[in-house]
């Protein structure tokens, strides 16, 4: 049941590819990942995969603003892809899309 | 469906019963033939509920965290209550982005989402005994 977030580097950009079902349960770990990832590489923009991620809740969008005010406080930006109905409803409801850039896939979104 | 049913489970207080606890409300509420958004918006408020009563409630400690659900009509009631640590000020704690579990990167949206997806909330919590939500929704309208 432990899905794993992959991570995946592009120059300054770090791509998250977020897990199956994004709750508290499987959020555990991405804070540490992440902050740990950070702490050693220069990045400045962050992306977030949700092509697999068929379920999310407000765990998942504690973790999204956290990691948009901490790239944010550096000048950094951040971004989405992939979302599905589920996760976009949940977006839109917590107001991500108006503080990170929608894009429809990786490739767009990599060219920003 | 005339007939009222329910159903009701009790569960330790652990992270991965989360998503235990929704998937098994989704199952017990397809027999009222919602649509998927309508599944999807069950889902998320009972992992929102149970979220609280893991990290809230028992405060990431043992426990025991009960469930229930009863389909009457087009109705889906869900019921999640904890006899956890309660809530002092209820009316606060379901202010948008209000968290007491900052360190945690908790968004503090919990209640909105509940709120959000279901059609009804109510929470009554007693300091010291515990919390319990019950939420309703109207299925297929």
């Amino acid at each position: 049941m432990e899905d794993a977030f992959i991570y995946e580097a592009d120059g300054q950009t770090l791509i998250i590819h977020l897990p199956r079902e994004l709750d508290h349960h499987n959020c555990k770990r991405l804070q540490y990942e992440t902050d740990h990832l950070m702490a050693e590489n220069y990045i400045s923009r962050i992306i977030f995969d949700f092509t697999k991620t068929q379920f999310m809740d407000s765990s998942g969008i504690g973790i999204l603003l956290n990691r948009y005010k901490q790239m944010g406080s550096g000048g950094g930006k951040t971004a989405f892809y992939g979302a599905g109905a589920q996760v976009m409803r949940v977006l839109k409801i917590a107001g991500i899309p108006g503080l990170m850039e929608p894009f429809e896939t990786k490739e767009s979104a990599l060219l920003g | 469906m005339g007939k009222k049913e329910t159903m009701s489970i009790r569960m330790d207080s652990l992270s991965k019963n989360e998503a235990f606890a929704r998937v098994v409300t989704a199952v017990f509420a397809s027999r009222l033939d919602p649509t998927l958004e309508e599944l999807d918006d069950i889902k998320t408020a009972v992992s929102e509920a149970v979220t609280n009563a893991v990290i809230h409630g028992y405060q990431n400690g043992e426990g025991v965290i009960e469930l229930e659900a009863c389909a009457e009509d087009n109705v889906l009631t869900v019921i999640v209550r904890d006899a956890g640590v309660g809530i002092a000020d209820v009316k606060k704690a379901m202010e948008p982005m209000f968290t007491t579990a900052e360190e945690e990167e908790r968004s503090g949206l919990g209640f909105s989402f509940m709120e959000a997806f279901m059609d009804q909330v109510k929470v009554f919590s007693e300091p010291g005994k515990g919390t319990t939500v019950t939420m309703k929704k109207k299925i297929g309208r």
